[in-house]
């Protein structure tokens, strides 16, 4: 990991509406994110992990603070298409295939369309999805259309992921499936990965940090450094990844006892 | 009963079978009904059943295949129908395009400043509750002050621009609507790859349209066509369709037949406007998926 960190939120308060109705989604956020390092954010609905995440892609502007990508102010960055996005739902175009919506960030990039192609071909490859090049969204499954959506986040190599949900509205198989392709693809790619989540199993499973927010107003509860050796094939069931995932849950709950019906999915 | 659905859901059959249902029916209530129609009180409700108001289905089919007039060398009916009908088919072509161009701009402008929907948009929808009889020698009047190019102002320019004030509000609301469609998600990956509004526009809104454009355009294919009919009556323009019903109206005591002839003329026109948007519709069906599928 370079010095050089891939984002900088500093002092970032967000104020939904004005006067007595005004909502706090998000107060005095400080937040350092190294290159290459994936970062989980968690937190009970309504603490502001998808605010905070939309700031950063300068979907959403805050009422206060900083924010730097790369160095660069969030707008910047977004301009220069330095993130690549994959949201809850895959928001693929139904008019276009599934090499077609790859190539989207591709086209707005104004790239040459061999080089296109070729990257293309890896990606759908790396998803598993060559057979379905030439399919339409509506013709695959809910986990495949999400697969297209993550070979069109890393379209063009970026350094810096951001993922809202990416695999909430999944069955436990895909999801699983997709989690362990994420890992594999980051560590080739070295991208940075924000990643919202409520699944605390999911955060410590990716992540080498979960930063755990609370509600009302959204704030970074605690931060906890996940160190798990993911060459492990059994990280799943290993007992350190259970010891993380009761840390976390601590966090969580700011240090009540965790009770039984852990979240384990 | 499975085989008389799969016939039914042929499109051509289930069309000739209503015609001929609708054919079926004039004829039964021609047979059975009363010289005199049926009245409630002063009201009649049901038509008189005699042979001028009413002719014989075939009596008007074969009137087609005769001359116009029992003058020497006169066209046959049908011929005259069909000159008629090109010639009102030009304008309403000219009314369409008009009017589509017009609409979609419109749509365009709306769905950029929000500040132009809230005040075009009840003009848009006030604009057709203006009487197409009122419109006409307005629209008349003002054309023969203009010039364009060196070419005056033609007549019928002026029932091309009324046929296209009645094409153009379907596409300005259709085209809207499709224009807003995209949802959230697909608006904020084009902004998050840093796609301006031109491009959001050209990738992503005018894609997603299409679903909505094409009853939209359907339906201003159908009003340009009536409307062209219509504005050629009240501007009195003579060669068209709409004329010759008010010419033919003439005759529907001494050739009762007749009159029917341009009315068919002109329904089969609108069946051609509405039959060339769908095919428009299928040349589009990729970006029909979400709906068709």
């Amino acid at each position: 990991m370079t010095t050089r960190p891939a984002i900088e939120v500093t002092g970032v308060h967000r104020v939904f509406g004005r006067g007595p109705t005004a909502v706090t989604a998000l107060h005095d956020i400080n937040l350092s994110i190294a290159a290459g390092e994936f970062i989980s954010l968690i937190g009970p609905s309504g603490c502001g992990k998808s605010t905070l995440l939309r700031l950063i892609a300068d979907l959403d502007q805050p009422t206060d603070g900083t924010i730097t990508v790369f160095d660069h102010s969030a707008k910047e960055a977004r301009l220069a298409r330095e993130y690549g996005i994959a949201f809850q739902q895959a928001g693929l175009l139904p008019w276009r295939t599934v090499a077609q919506n790859v190539d989207l960030p591709l086209q707005l990039a104004h790239q040459g369309k061999r080089a296109r192609k070729e990257r293309i071909d890896h990606l759908l490859d790396m998803v598993g999805l060559t057979d379905f090049a030439n399919h339409y969204p509506d013709q695959l499954s809910g986990g495949m259309q999400q697969r297209v959506a993550i070979a069109r986040a890393l379209a063009e190599e970026p350094s810096l992921l951001l993922m809202d949900e990416p695999f909430g509205a999944l069955d436990e198989m895909t999801r699983e499936h997709l989690q362990t392709q994420l890992l594999r693809i980051c560590a080739e790619s070295r991208a940075a990965v924000v990643f919202v989540t409520h699944s605390i199993p999911e955060a410590v499973f990716l992540s080498n940090r979960v930063v755990v927010m609370s509600p009302r107003p959204g704030e970074i509860r605690r931060i906890v450094d996940i160190t798990l050796d993911r060459t492990s094939d059994d990280l799943r069931t290993n007992p350190a990844f259970f010891e993380s995932v009761a840390a976390v849950r601590d966090a969580l709950h700011n240090g009540a006892p965790a009770g039984a019906g852990v979240d384990l999915r | 009963m499975n085989a008389v659905k799969a016939v039914l859901s042929n499109k051509v059959v289930a069309a000739v079978l209503a015609i001929i249902a609708v054919a079926a029916l004039w004829e039964t209530y021609k047979a059975l009904g009363p010289d005199q129609g049926v009245s409630l009180g002063e009201t009649r409700i049901l038509p008189r059943t005699t042979d001028i108001t009413m002719p014989h289905t075939w009596e008007m089919i074969q009137r087609v295949v005769e001359p116009v007039s029992g003058a020497t060398g006169a066209q046959p009916l049908w011929f005259a129908v069909f000159a008629a009908a090109v010639f009102t088919f030009s304008i309403a072509i000219a009314g369409w395009l008009i009017g589509v161009t017009v609409g979609v701009v419109l749509a365009v402008v709306m769905q950029r400043l929000a500040i132009i929907e809230r005040a075009v948009l009840p003009l848009v929808i006030i604009s057709q509750t203006v009487p197409l009889i009122a419109l006409a020698p307005l629209v008349r009047s003002w054309g023969s002050q203009i010039t364009i190019g060196t070419v005056p102002w033609q007549p019928w320019m002026s029932v091309a621009v009324i046929a296209s004030y009645l094409a153009f509000f379907p596409v300005a609301v259709g085209m809207l609507r499709g224009l807003q469609s995209p949802p959230t998600i697909q608006v904020e990956l084009l902004r998050a790859y840093g796609a301006g509004w031109w491009t959001t526009l050209m990738r992503l809104r005018l894609p997603a349209s299409v679903p909505h454009l094409i009853p939209a355009l359907r339906l201003a294919a159908a009003n340009a066509v009536v409307g062209t009919i219509v504005a050629e009556v009240a501007t009195g323009l003579p060669g068209g369709i709409g004329r010759m019903i008010l010419e033919y109206a003439n005759f529907a005591s001494s050739d009762p037949a007749k009159p029917w002839a341009p009315i068919f003329g002109s329904i089969i026109l609108g069946l051609i406007a509405a039959g060339v948007i769908t095919l428009l519709g299928l040349l589009l069906r990729t970006y029909r998926r979400v709906e068709t599928s």
